[in-house]
């Protein structure tokens, strides 16, 4: 093809050939790109082992669905569908700017597969993408800049703002994509002013309009721009590239692999080392992550990955309610560390300092209620629970635990609950019983089918053995041969596990697995979410483990369980998604359907914080020991959201959201208005009983007679 | 500095439902879990901040039965250097002189600098520290709540006065002190830091390794005898409240409304 200007890779300026430039440009940037990437992968290389090369096809799956379809992206609208679009265009615009970074030096170079049709489509495409970019950037800087949404803000104890960084990038692609058009579009005003052929940049993209502009210009202007806008493009591609593994946009590089290795399972927690089993756990001389390399690579790798959106924080209940955490500084901090400590110039690692003390806080990582609500917002596949158990056991191993937890672990390790009963009292609970409910004991040779799993809070609790009555009362009315362990049974020790006290969790899971092996029982059910996700999650050698509710809507749709219509139709009501339940074990549905299945009920959601965006009550277990620093409670911004929904009666399904959107209903004052049930207690209250249930039929045949 | 710290096995009152025995002696003993009494358990703390500011080794005893390792083995997962059993038959049934005889004994077998005891124990008299000062000869502050290394040869303590007010004093080493709860924040001892000293060897002495005559110490010294123990009985003007928690504070609040407290 003829052509009416010499290409980068022909030309030369006072005398020197520019394909000096398009090759030096290149390899000097791919040098200290190469470079910056060996300092960045050093922490890395120290860092403590993980294993997460298991289920590849699920992890090509996750990556193709969240990297490559950007799936998370839509939950925040706005934002999400500038990233699609950026995304987009930078997928599409890699091999353009590819090819263009070789034809510097091979002037015909064209990418394999690209010269056919393939091609020309791909030309009509690239030439949208760069022009989509252009307005995304546009709009990005807009919101950035001057609507400044309240998520991108640094409070000041974290440091100083990251809007001009953020701008600066964008000013970097808007760059790139206008060089890269002009680029082009001289090319074609110059054909065109010749009357040579040129391939017409697609129709009001940004290199149409381009060309256009610069139809009246001289072939020596056109000539000069082509030079200059190809070494703008070659120079600033360079300098992004090495700039990207500096601050957030590091991302751009890291979070295919990020993704690719994120959390498969939810629920669990990541052994306290990797490779080391249970029983050479006494042989390790420290527990869990005191300095930075105590951190796996893959926590190291979420730290490079943040891109700093803020949406983990932004669904933060413990940010929401003014704890001292913030999900997002977690990372940036981490980021900040690794940057400090393993410059790109100088000393790598520097003297492992505790990070206690140092970048995080004690208050701030016993703030944690584990919900998942970051891990589930996140775009990129960063973990914080491991994370935080991991900084927990560190605390642990160094005694750094608040007085107000040392008593409820010192009770659980001595009784087996953290309140420190009495052990014989465990089973008290029964001696309250609705009239023709019974619970049978698992001792003395006595045996069932199914156990029925208390856990401690239910056992205790004045206001909390009402679930496990209610539990009892459905168990028996579906006809299940059913026991409880009684004072064989401890604490299921998932909070024990989750604050970092491993050893004394896996003494207390020990001990109930014996004791539930032992009973010979052959499945289990329990109301505690808590409790279902230790025995599912974190124990193994268990018979299957239900939740109440999935019980509840098998045995309804069996006939085994009948309810009644609903007592009050004017009560509206709504479901509170327990985070055990629901965001780690993905049981929504069933209590759902627990409740739809009284007939007459109205029920409604806390749209945009129901399901995977359940808002935390305020946490299980050990967290209703644990005195933090807030502004207000979590279940008071519960409560909140339920009564914005139009609802008068919140339901839960776990004994701890119960507690505390009790006291948070009394706390905002709102006894009488708002009230709160648990799903068995609602359940329990609209059950037909067996005995009545002829009756109650015969009725229901009069009342249709008439 | 070398410091002796005194710990005694309690009945955990936070985790117990105590009751008394038949015949009216003792607490119903069968049920209870123990633990290291909590003031010991400052005076721990207290100990171990001292040394790993200005250096030295921290020694716990603990008097009692064989039962008695488990909270030396606790102190010492918490960071105690050394730790002692004292242990004897002929030791059972002493009053607090006999106690307080038996510790000098142990306190004059090594070279302590300070020694530290709880203010008071769980099921105690708090009587000790100040008894072991004297038999000792060596100057001694109750209840005290701050301790400031001066030199080697003084301590700035401050002690807690009745009524909130603080009292700072100069003591002469070597002392004994006696430990309030809140002078510091005790460390959490954690399962795996118990495991870790399962197997350090605690030296186990009686009273003939203490040079003690059994005529001196145990029943036959004791100058003083419980003849009883019991719930006292409801007086003019006490009530119970009984009930739920929130029943309790229900009827608190129309008690006190009632009578004026609040309105």
């Amino acid at each position: 093809m003829e052509s009416a200007l010499i290409s980068p890779a022909a030309a030369s300026i006072f005398g020197i050939p520019t394909i000096l430039f398009s090759i030096l440009i290149p390899v000097v940037g791919i040098a200290i790109f190469a470079f910056i990437m060996i300092r960045r992968i050093t922490p890395l290389v120290k860092a403590a082992p993980d294993e997460r090369f298991c289920c590849i096809g699920h992890r090509i799956f996750l990556t193709l669905k969240i990297w490559l379809a950007q799936w998370r992206q839509p939950r925040y609208m706005l934002a999400g569908i500038i990233h699609i679009f950026i995304f987009a265009g930078f997928i599409i615009l890699g091999a353009r700017s590819t090819q263009l970074v070789i034809q510097g030096f091979s002037e015909n170079f064209i990418l394999p597969g690209f010269s056919g049709i393939f091609g020309q489509i791909y030309n009509v495409l690239k030439d949208y993408a760069a022009t989509w970019i252009l307005i995304a950037c546009a709009i990005a800087a807009v919101r950035r800049g001057i609507f400044k949404p309240a998520r991108y803000v640094v409070p000041p104890r974290y440091g100083k703002d990251h809007t001009t960084e953020a701008i600066f990038v964008l000013g970097l692609i808007s760059t790139l994509m206008i060089s890269e058009s002009i680029f082009e579009a001289s090319l074609v005003a110059a054909q065109t002013q010749k009357s040579l052929h040129t391939e017409f940049p697609a129709p009001l993209s940004l290199a149409w309009a381009f060309s256009h502009m610069l139809s009246g210009f001289s072939q020596a202007a056109l000539q000069n721009t082509h030079l200059i806008t190809y070494f703008i493009h070659d120079l600033t591609f360079f300098f992004f590239l090495c700039f990207l593994p500096l601050g957030k946009h590091f991302h751009v590089i890291t979070s295919i692999f990020n993704v690719f290795f994120m959390r498969v399972e939810k629920g669990n927690v990541k052994p306290v080392r990797y490779g080391i089993s249970d029983e050479q756990l006494d042989d390790l001389d420290s527990f869990g992550v005191k300095v930075f390399e105590d951190f796996t690579w893959k926590h190291m790798l979420d730290f490079y990955s943040c891109a700093d959106c803020g949406r983990c924080s932004d669904r933060c209940p413990a940010t929401a309610v003014g704890r001292p955490l913030s999900p997002r500084f977690i990372s940036i901090k981490g980021r900040d560390y690794a940057f400090k400590h393993y410059p790109l110039i100088g000393g790598n690692g520097a003297e492992a300092k505790p990070l206690i003390g140092d970048i995080y806080d004690e208050d701030e990582i016993w703030s944690c209620t584990t919900c998942g609500a970051c891990e589930q917002e996140c775009p990129l596949g960063i973990e914080y629970i491991d994370k935080m158990v991991d900084l927990r056991r560190g605390m642990v191993d160094e005694g750094l635990v608040p007085q107000s937890l040392q008593k409820p672990l010192g009770a659980l390790e001595k009784r087996g609950n953290p309140w420190g009963k009495m052990e014989r009292k465990r089973a008290d609970w029964i001696k309250a019983l609705a009239e023709g409910s019974s619970v049978k004991i698992l001792e003395k040779g006595t045996v069932a089918e199914t156990l029925y799993f208390v856990d401690s809070i239910s056992s205790f609790d004045d206001r909390m053995q009402e679930i496990a009555r209610c539990t009892a009362q459905i168990l028996n009315a579906a006809e299940i041969d059913f026991g409880i362990l009684g004072k064989a049974e401890k604490d299921s020790g998932h909070e024990a596990r989750r604050f970092g006290e491993e050893m004394l969790y896996q003494g207390l899971r020990d001990y109930n697995t014996e004791a539930i092996l032992n009973s010979g029982v052959q499945h289990i059910v329990t109301a505690d979410p808590h409790a279902f996700n230790a025995l599912k999650k974190d124990y193994t050698e268990l018979p299957p483990v239900e939740h109440i509710s999935q019980m509840v809507v098998r045995h309804v749709q069996s006939g085994k369980i009948r309810l009644k219509a609903v007592e009050d139709p004017t009560k509206i009501y709504v479901y509170h998604d327990a985070c055990y339940l629901g965001r780690h074990n993905n049981v929504y549905d069933d209590p759902r359907q627990a409740i739809d299945s009284i007939k007459g009920i109205k029920r409604v959601e806390m749209t945009g914080n129901c399901r995977d965006r359940s808002f935390c009550c305020g946490g299980g277990g050990l967290m209703l020991f644990y005195e933090p620093e807030e502004e207000q409670r979590m279940g008071v911004l519960r409560v909140e959201m339920a009564q914005q929904s139009g609802a008068h009666v919140i339901v839960t399904a776990c004994p701890f959201c119960l507690v505390n959107i009790e006291d948070a209903i009394k706390v905002s004052g709102l006894e009488g208005q708002m009230e709160v049930l648990d799903l068995t207690e609602l359940i329990a209250q609209h059950l037909i009983p067996e005995d009545r249930r002829q009756n109650t039929d015969g009725r229901r045949q009069r009342s249709g007679d008439r | 500095m070398e410091i002796l710290v005194c710990v005694k096995r309690v009945p955990d009152t936070a985790e117990n439902e105590i009751e008394i025995n038949r015949d009216g002696s003792d607490i119903e003993r069968d049920d209870l879990v123990y633990s290291v009494n909590e003031w010991d358990n400052y005076a721990v703390e207290e100990a171990i901040q001292i040394v790993d500011k200005v250096g030295g080794a921290v020694t716990v005893v603990s008097l009692g039965d064989e039962e008695s390792e488990e909270v030396v083995r606790r102190e010492m997962a918490m960071g105690a250097h050394n730790g002692i059993l004292v242990t004897d038959d002929v030791f059972a049934g002493s009053d607090g002189k006999g106690i307080a005889a038996i510790l000098k004994a142990v306190v004059e077998k090594g070279t302590y600098d300070l020694i530290l005891t709880g203010a008071q124990a769980d099921d105690g008299a708090g009587q000790i520290g100040g008894m072991l000062a004297a038999m000792l000869d060596m100057p001694y502050a109750s209840v005290v709540n701050s301790i400031e290394v001066l030199n080697d040869s003084q301590l700035k303590v401050g002690r807690e006065i009745e009524g909130g007010n603080q009292e700072m004093n100069e003591i002469a080493l070597p002392c004994v002190l006696s430990i309030q709860t809140g002078i510091n924040e005790p460390r959490y001892v954690g399962i795996r830091g118990i495991r870790k000293v399962a197997s350090v060897d605690i030296p186990i002495w009686g009273a003939s390794d203490l040079g003690l005559d059994p005529a001196n110490v145990g029943e036959s010294g004791a100058g003083v005898k419980r003849v009883d123990y019991f719930v006292p009985e409801l007086g003019e003007g006490a009530e119970i409240l009984e009930g739920s928690n929130e029943e309790i504070a229900e009827k608190l609040i129309d008690l006190l409304k009632a009578k004026g407290g609040i309105k």
